[in-house]
């Protein structure tokens, strides 16, 4: 079986950079990732950068309505992604318009985290 | 050199420079607005600081775009990310150092100060950051102006700006004009920004006064820009000609009480008669170019508005018609509410009551002052003077604008006299 682990916090929470318990977690991360990696387990993983860099497109009555922010209507809910690399946001959007689901759901487009964008 | 001239010297220069001097830096930085913004306004502080001891440099342009790059690259090299934009400025302050500056090059920063606002007025960002950034940004205010006009304080207005400039850079909004499938609507995008930073100075939704004049003066300085960067954009010239035109009637809009003046019983010799003359002018030259729009329209009823030469002598079948044309390219409540009035005075009271009645009164419309201000005044008119009473309360209570609210009470006061 194939899973997706969708990782959520609190922005804030959490133990904070520099401190001993930031590389004490640091430490989990890795030894947990690493196995993940040995076990033959692991087929992707991304950090997102966060939700206040998020656009939300969704297409009513033939309108693109662009909208700042990660804000999905409270019955939506999340079912498929797709990691996409272009020159930039109007690109992104671009492709989010195409999404047949925009017509009557949403599509937000979130940057990954800017570690991963110079990998 | 004294003082005063180099205060002068840097007064002249931030009108001038501001804007071309940060379009072009962000240029170079690959679209960094945020960085370019920072990098620009620390060479205006060493202006400041500068200029009164050791003299106003020959060219103060050139002068500044130097410090601007050396700050960018410092504030670069101390993130140390090693990227293009740092490579390139490294370059162009190198060439900076070699002798007095070349005249600078401005060919190319009219598409800089566009690329600018298009940024600034991505629809990815909320409403509220693109007004603040246009005002910032492209308009050079100080995060305190821009602060007081959104009713908020320094710090809050601080954190709003860092947030959208963030996103930017963050979201990779390209600083670009955009494509020319996508144009208009950003256009359109673009023109309702600077229509929401005039409407904030037209009537501005608190302190004492009922205009803020340097709101309404840099809507109209922008307009005039993009009218300028977009000459074929017929609703460009639209948005200037309505803005120019509503703006004359500043001068008679407050009494020397600073008291708001209903149109009807302003003194119309005081109306900016040169004004009028640009925003006619400038309306005929985006007629001409014969691609209507909802700018174009609310620039035709004003200019109604201007040429009569008194309020009984208005066109207002005309006008009722023109609200007529806008409800159909523009649909909302407030143009309703607006058509309303017009037919009122074309076709009588009750004509304009009706068309209200019609209106689906949501609570977003039950808390809009200007509908129950003109359903009271329709009513009054009408001879309905208990409806009227109740609407006049109700549009009081509604009234944030102190001036607006005393003028409200004194007209509600005449109407329940017999």
């Amino acid at each position: 079986m194939k899973y997706m682990l969708l990782l959520r916090h609190e922005p804030g929470t959490g133990p904070e950079e520099g401190t001993p318990e930031f590389d004490a977690e640091m430490a989990k991360w890795g030894e947990v990732m690493g196995e993940l990696g040995q076990t033959g387990s692991m087929v992707a993983a991304h950090g997102l950068d966060t939700e206040a860099t998020a656009t939300t497109l969704r297409i009513r009555n033939d309108e693109a309505l662009v909208t700042d922010g990660p804000f999905a209507e409270t019955k939506e809910s999340f079912f498929s992604y797709i990691i996409i690399d272009v020159p930039d946001l109007d690109a992104a959007l671009a492709w989010a318009k195409r999404m047949p689901n925009a017509t009557y759901g949403s599509v937000e487009v979130r940057p990954l985290s800017s570690h991963e964008q110079d990998a | 050199m004294t003082e005063s001239d180099a205060a002068e010297a840097v007064e002249r220069a931030y009108r001038e420079e501001w804007t071309p001097l940060l379009a072009t830096l962000a240029g170079q930085l690959g679209g960094d607005v945020g960085l370019a913004e920072e990098a620009v306004a620390d060479a205006f502080a060493a202006a400041v600081a500068e200029w009164p001891g050791r003299g106003v440099p020959t060219r103060p342009g050139a002068w500044l775009t130097t410090v601007a790059r050396r700050r960018a690259v410092d504030r670069l090299r101390r993130e140390a990310t090693r990227s293009a934009a740092l490579e390139r400025l490294e370059v162009l302050v190198r060439h900076d150092d070699e002798a007095e500056p070349e005249p600078l090059d401005r060919s190319g920063v009219d598409d800089d100060r566009l690329r600018l606002l298009f940024t600034c007025c991505h629809p990815a960002l909320s409403l509220e950051a693109r007004v603040a950034l246009t005002l910032r940004v492209v308009g050079g205010l100080e995060v305190s102006e821009v602060a007081r006009a959104f009713l908020t304080t320094e710090s809050t207005m601080y954190q709003r700006l860092v947030r959208a400039k963030r996103k930017i850079k963050a979201a990779g909004i390209p600083y670009r004009v955009p494509a020319e499938d996508e144009l208009p609507g950003r256009v359109h995008g673009v023109l309702h920004v600077l229509h929401l930073v005039y409407t904030e100075g037209h009537v501005a939704s608190s302190g004492d006064d009922l205009v803020r004049v340097d709101l309404c003066q840099e809507a109209i300085r922008l307009s005039r820009l993009v009218a300028g960067l977009l000459p074929a954009d017929s609703e460009a010239l639209g948005l200037l000609a309505f803005l120019l035109l509503t703006d004359a009637r500043r001068p008679a809009r407050t009494d020397s009480h600073r008291r708001p003046v209903a149109l009807e019983d302003q003194d119309r010799g005081r109306w900016d008669q040169g004004a009028i003359a640009e925003g006619a002018a400038t309306l005929d030259r985006a007629l001409g170019l014969g691609s209507p729009g909802q700018f174009q329209v609310q620039a035709a009823i004003a200019a109604l508005h201007a040429e009569a030469p008194h309020w009984e002598a208005t066109d207002w079948p005309q006008i009722a018609a023109l609200y007529g044309e806008l409800s159909r390219i523009a649909p909302s409540p407030v143009v309703t509410i607006n058509r309303a009035a017009a037919l009122a005075m074309a076709d009588g009271p009750h004509v304009g009551l009706a068309l209200l009645d019609g209106l689906d009164v949501d609570d977003r419309l039950e808390r809009y002052q200007p509908f129950h201000a003109t359903r009271a005044e329709l009513l009054a008119r009408a001879g309905d003077a208990a409806g009227a009473a109740v609407a006049y309360r109700r549009a009081i209570e509604l009234t944030q604008n102190p001036a607006e609210r005393q003028a409200l009470e004194e007209r509600s006061r005449q109407a329940r006299r017999p």
